[in-house]
């Protein structure tokens, strides 16, 4: 018989894009708490993130830069005080420059923080380590 | 007159060697960074200074890997290059390319980790891809049957354009406004991305050692343990991109997903040992034939990194190593170690005038072929000590501050940055022998 790689080629593109539209379909099942306004802001407050460029230096659940600290859960690490984080954003510790956000940015902003770091925790000592390999956060972080 | 077939391959390279260069020279200026926290800070330092080295680098390696494709394709196929098609798409990847610069020098940010750019300048570089794909096709039907490597070709050019369409999905109010979910698919994207490339770069690195070795491409690119290698890539390009977000609190089946796949890497790294003894006499013989010593040196990075890699795909390991610069030195080991040394050896192949091929290597090019090699090393391990020290950092209980901690690694970011700094005048030195090469093929022919 002759060798088709066509057919295990498509059998697998059609797996992938099974997979893929499962994964897009995925906010449609979530128990997503937030209200359409607040969701909107978080959204915005990530495009705020990526027009400063956030992600160059910091991290969101260990993916990004890695010159400036996890930014996950800064929320909770600043006592949960907006105008704490809004002195981060003005000011700049070494390496980080002076962004020039407005009000309304930086509000937007921290509203995306406050949503990560209610949506879990990025730091591994909150995970535990299962027989099988994989990793599991503990219930309360 | 004997008309050149590699036209186009060499047009594509020295596009990307002009590329390579300025991923390069943003490369040593961000390293500064780490150690001199004022350094270039009005000019907002690693901020604009990152982007700009990832994705002049990104960009070597796509516009080489194009350049291999086409040097490929020139030479298996009965039909000819469409010189309309390439200029159409050199013109829509320069847009990109002059867009993504004018973006990052001035600030215009808006897009996300490696395409920080404001994504209006994806469009440009999505035409351009339509136009290589649809060449690709025109050029393919004119091979009778398929060797593993045109298969590889065409998998990475339809899934890079699928993929780096589904890259924008949170332009999409529905997408972005549910995070995790925008996250886990930012990471489909990225995982499955790096996948797309590889597959084209790989598939240039089997045509090369097939033209190398002189071997009938019918017979090893047609084998069926070369399909199950490239169908096992291809599983691992659509499933394995998991392994990014075991932190991430998506669902729990897509992180198994990732983990299980995955570890079908470790039949790739069992098949690199089951064939070592076969390679050492396939370099043995041609070991002095410079082309296929970057070949050489790929293949014992693809040991390194495969090993590396897919033991930090375990789970339990994955968390002492995750959000640190091992994960740095991984990509710094495949980017350079494993792509730049398959598509140098390509250029080599195509830009060395042919009354150089079979001389001795000159003791300037085996000189600088070896700092590559170990300022490549020093820089990877640099990475790895400083990536373990954070990553015990993270995990202990009552672990100091942030800043503390990156000031115990500043000793590991100075050899990091020495030894980039050398690997970077190595690989220029390198880059300037290449076109010297082209400029006395061209005369030749």
């Amino acid at each position: 018989m002759n060798f088709r790689p066509i057919y295990i080629f498509g059998f697998l593109c059609i797996l992938f894009l099974g997979y893929s539209m499962h994964i897009y379909w995925l906010p449609v099942f979530s128990k997503d708490s937030n209200d359409p306004i607040t969701a909107e802001k978080i959204a915005a407050g990530r495009q705020v993130w990526q027009k400063y460029n956030c992600q160059t230096c910091h991290q969101l659940y260990g993916l990004g830069g890695y010159l400036g600290p996890d930014l996950t859960n800064v929320y909770s690490r600043l006592y949960e005080s907006p105008e704490a984080l809004k002195i981060f954003f003005k000011g700049g510790l070494k390496q980080m420059p002076v962004f020039d956000m407005s009000p309304e940015e930086e509000d937007l902003l921290v509203e995306f923080l406050k949503a990560t770091d209610k949506s879990g925790s990025a730091d591994p000592r909150n995970f535990h380590l299962q027989k099988d390999g994989m990793i599991q956060a503990y219930e309360n972080k | 007159m004997k008309t050149n077939k590699l036209w186009a391959a060499q047009l594509f390279f020295c596009l990307a060697l002009f590329l390579l260069v300025l991923g390069l020279i943003g490369g040593v200026l961000g390293a500064i960074t780490y150690v001199a926290p004022d350094f270039m800070k009005d000019f907002q330092g690693l901020n604009k200074l990152r982007p700009l080295h990832v994705s002049y680098v990104m960009f070597w390696i796509l516009t080489a890997a194009i350049g291999g494709v086409y040097g490929g394709l020139s030479l298996l196929s009965s039909r000819p290059l469409s010189k309309t098609l390439i200029v159409i798409q050199l013109f829509f990847w320069l847009i990109a390319l002059l867009g993504i610069s004018y973006a990052y020098w001035n600030g215009h940010f808006g897009g996300r980790e490696y395409w920080e750019f404001n994504p209006i300048w994806a469009l440009p570089i999505a035409l351009s891809w339509l136009v290589f794909l649809i060449h690709f096709f025109h050029l393919a039907k004119g091979i009778k049957k398929w060797p593993v490597y045109v298969w590889m070709w065409m998998t990475g050019t339809c899934f890079f354009l699928f993929i780096f369409l589904e890259n924008y999905l949170w332009l999409f109010p529905y997408f972005r406004s549910h995070f995790i979910t925008d996250m886990t698919i930012q990471w489909k994207v990225n995982g499955s991305l790096v996948g797309s490339f590889n597959q084209l770069v790989y598939g240039v690195s089997f045509f090369v050692i097939d033209r190398i070795s002189g071997i009938d491409s019918s017979k090893i690119g047609s084998s069926k343990k070369a399909f199950a290698m490239y169908f096992l890539g291809l599983f691992n390009l659509m499933f394995n991109w998991g392994h990014h977000i075991y932190t991430l609190p998506t669902a729990e089946y897509i992180r198994y997903i990732g983990y299980i796949v995955s570890m079908t890497e470790w039949i790739i790294f069992i098949n690199i040992v089951y064939n070592w003894r076969k390679s050492l006499e396939v370099t043995k013989r041609f070991y002095y034939f410079f082309p296929y010593r970057f070949m050489m040196a790929a293949d014992i990075w693809v040991f390194i990194n495969v090993g590396i890699a897919t033991l930090l795909s375990i789970p339990v390991l994955n968390i002492y190593t995750h959000g640190t610069h091992v994960t740095v030195a991984h990509s710094m080991g495949t980017t350079i170690g494993i792509n730049t040394m398959i598509l140098f050896s390509t250029l080599f192949l195509f830009f060395t005038p042919n009354s150089k091929l079979n001389k001795p290597i000159p003791p300037f090019l085996n000189f600088t072929f070896w700092l590559v090699q170990v300022s490549l090393l020093v820089f990877f391990i640099a990475l790895n000590i400083a990536g373990l020290i954070k990553g015990l950092w993270q995990l202990d209980p009552n672990h100091d501050s942030f800043g503390a901690m990156m000031q115990r690694l500043q000793p590991y970011f100075w050899v990091f940055l020495i030894a980039g700094i050398v690997l970077a005048m190595a690989i220029l030195a390198i880059i300037f022998k290449a076109l010297n090469y082209l400029q006395l093929k061209l005369k030749e022919e």
